[in-house]
């Protein structure tokens, strides 16, 4: 059904219709108006779980390690800095391959703090062994919870994911969204039941721990586990899309790029911008596409390799930065997924912290590229530097 | 499989702890006292190592460990779990004093004041033993750790044991108790209680650390005994924030019990430290005269 809802509502509504066992969260801007929403469910009897108000996000994902052991779907949505205190939790759950789901309403990371948008938080936690999608609009960030869900806790993956979403950019909009039924969400999503869980029935021991002659397995099958991902998420998305219409199938998506000279790559919300600034550059008669990531963790080496192997130049968007590093992650990935063609890569840093990127932006990004200038900050205020 | 069940342990033998460890053998109680039906939740420390090294594990019942600081926050996710699955096992939580006083506190507190249904077993030795005998928010008075050591301007550690029991006691926790592994039977009653009561209860185990401490693993028992004769330990139990029962005795000077351990050394050699020996019996007598440990051999 159709609705114009904020991003944050849509999302809880879909994590609601994913019947979670055990809710466990801790609020923190701009992620609260799902928790507040989870919260009303339970309260009224629209949500059939447990809801634990945590002490701090340690704790919130901690319940959720236990719950998910347990046996429970788990669920849990943080952001910024309660997702760093949750870090070392995040190498936990995703060690003890339990399909958690966490919304993350992307937000930058102090100091100084900031309240607003950027994705260095999630970005932080590339290596820890979540999945990690980023969605365009609320829509999509909607729709990606049920998707996470169904990858997530399918035997070939066993780990946890982040639905990743720009802060307020996304988590305070209002858009129309299509919302599934619950009778639709079931009979995409069936009920949790994994081989394994903590049960006196039937005792086993959770996060032991490895020596050296052990440790480097357990490593690698984590590492499987997210490529076999690939395959994973292609399948339960074109049933999505068979489903309810919408393809969330491909882990890269191409926006004018056939015949493109310029590729601009980025993730999240930026790429509406993109977009419309691609529309206009082209009724400018520049050849301009887009090549989105929608899933950065199993990172898509292969398919951005392909898709970008026909342009002249790629101009790589990233609103987080490694710093004293090249540039931005995804820069750096795209460029090692390019190793070894002759295209040029160039990154841009822009946007941390909130600021605005404009169509007028990216149609400067897509001008410094063709100069060739690249892998720098874009939009700083030269008058404070 | 159930005659099984009668020969073994839940915590079974083949575990590497010391020979001597006080921590091992209450686990063995805390176990006996639990039963099958019980899920454990393991904080990182000595027990965690020393119990499960992949791919071998000395427990008997489903057993999870996650982190060092967050083994409540663990526990309050398995409860809420059985919860909505209509299951009835019941769950104990096991930290050592370093998980639990230190840097567990706020996941401990948190899931205290929300009232979980679990039972929290600190095995309490006083130190952190697994990374080197470093000290504790409940390492005593004057004891030598690696972190506190005695010297030339130092006695060791300079602080009292923190009061875990009475904090945890005004979180509303309706069991709280303190146990030695001296007095067995004692203590899986109280961990029996623990698991029971409803709601979030506490039971604090004295496990001497025959490593840490510095004495030899066949005085672990003995050394248990001496810190409850002496008044340094007691044995109590608080009932909705009220002490209700406590283990009497006829007390001995703190020094019988300071002298069995290396790390209060220093404070008879290379010279007799008569202060500070005193200011350590003062504890004991305050500890005496706020529960009442004294027997009282004459009716006045």
């Amino acid at each position: 059904m159709m609705e114009i809802t904020e991003g944050s509502h849509a999302i809880a509504d879909a994590v609601r219709l994913c019947r979670p066992q055990v809710v466990s969260a801790y609020p923190i801007t701009p992620q609260t108006h799902i928790v507040e929403d989870l919260a009303d469910f339970v309260a009224n009897g629209r949500l059939d779980a447990e809801y634990i108000t945590v002490d701090n996000e340690l704790s919130a994902l901690s319940a959720c390690i236990g719950a998910s052991a347990a046996g429970s779907r788990a669920y849990s949505a943080t952001t910024s800095q309660g997702l760093a205190l949750m870090f070392e939790a995040c190498f936990n759950a995703a060690g003890m391959r339990l399909p958690i789901i966490m919304s993350i309403a992307n937000r930058a990371l102090g100091a100084p703090l900031s309240i607003w948008n950027d994705q260095q938080d999630s970005i932080a936690l590339r290596d820890s062994g979540w999945l990690q999608f980023y969605a365009e609009d609320n829509q999509e960030a909607t729709d990606l919870h049920f998707l996470a869900y169904k990858v997530a806790e399918d035997v070939k993956v066993q780990l946890p994911v982040f639905v990743c979403f720009d802060g307020f950019i996304l988590s305070h909009t209002y858009e129309p969204i299509d919302m599934l039924s619950q009778e639709q969400v079931d009979k995409y999503l069936p009920n949790y039941n994994p081989a394994e869980k903590l049960d006196a029935k039937d005792p086993i021991s959770f996060g032991m721990y490895a020596t050296p002659d052990y440790y480097l397995e357990f490593r690698y099958e984590m590492d499987q586990a997210q490529k076999r991902a690939k395959d994973v998420i292609a399948t339960y998305g074109k049933e999505f899309a068979t489903m309810f219409n919408r393809d969330y199938s491909a882990l890269v998506e191409g926006y004018r790029l056939d015949d493109a000279e310029t590729a601009i790559v980025a993730m999240g919300s930026v790429c509406g911008t993109v977009k419309d600034a691609i529309d206009e550059m082209r009724d400018a008669g520049k050849k301009v596409g887009l090549l989105r990531i929608r899933v950065f963790r199993p990172f898509p080496s292969e398919e951005i390799a392909k898709a970008l192997s026909g342009v002249q130049r790629v101009a790589v968007l990233d609103k987080n930065i490694s710093l004293g590093a090249r540039g931005g992650a995804t820069a750096t990935e795209v460029r090692d997924a390019m190793y070894g063609s002759t295209v040029p890569v160039k990154g841009y840093v822009l946007g941390l912290g909130g600021r605005d990127i404009r169509k007028k932006d990216i149609k400067e990004i897509v001008s410094l590229s063709e100069k060739g200038i690249g892998d720098q900050f874009y939009g700083l205020r030269k008058e404070l530097i | 499989m159930a005659e099984k069940k009668k020969t073994c342990e839940l915590f079974d033998c083949g575990h590497r702890a010391c020979g001597g460890c006080g921590e091992a053998l209450a686990a063995r109680l805390v176990m006996n006292a639990a039963g099958t039906n019980t899920i454990v939740v393991a904080a990182t420390g000595c027990m965690e190592v020393f119990s499960t090294p992949y791919p071998e594990t000395a427990w008997k019942v489903p057993w999870i460990h996650s982190l060092f600081e967050n083994a409540s926050a663990v526990a309050s996710g398995v409860e809420a779990a059985l919860k909505k699955q209509g299951r009835t096992e019941k769950i104990v939580v096991m930290g050592g004093d370093g998980a639990t006083f230190d840097i567990g506190m706020i996941c401990l507190s948190g899931a205290f004041e929300r009232g979980h249904d679990f039972a929290y077993i600190c095995y309490d030795n006083e130190a952190y033993m697994n990374t080197g005998i470093q000290r504790s928010g409940a390492t005593p008075y004057d004891a030598s750790t690696t972190t506190s050591p005695a010297g030339s301007q130092s006695f060791g550690n300079r602080r009292p044991k923190k009061d875990m029991p009475a904090i945890l006691a005004a979180h509303g926790a309706p069991y709280v108790a303190t146990a030695s592994i001296a007095y067995p039977a004692d203590l899986m009653q109280k961990v029996e209680k623990a698991i029971t009561t409803k709601g979030p209860c506490y039971v604090q185990v004295q496990v001497p650390c025959c490593t840490g401490w510095g004495f030899e693993g066949d005085q672990t028992i003995a050394i248990a005994k001496l810190a409850i004769e002496t008044g340094l330990w007691a044995n109590f139990e608080m009932v909705d924030g009220k002490v209700t029962k406590v283990k009497k005795v006829v007390r001995k000077p703190v020094e019988e019990y300071l002298k069995t351990q290396k790390r209060f050394r220093h404070l008879f050699k290379p010279k007799r430290q008569d202060a500070e020996i005193a200011l350590i019996q003062a504890m004991a007598d305050r500890n005496a005269e706020k529960y009442g440990l004294d027997i009282k051999l004459k009716k006045e």
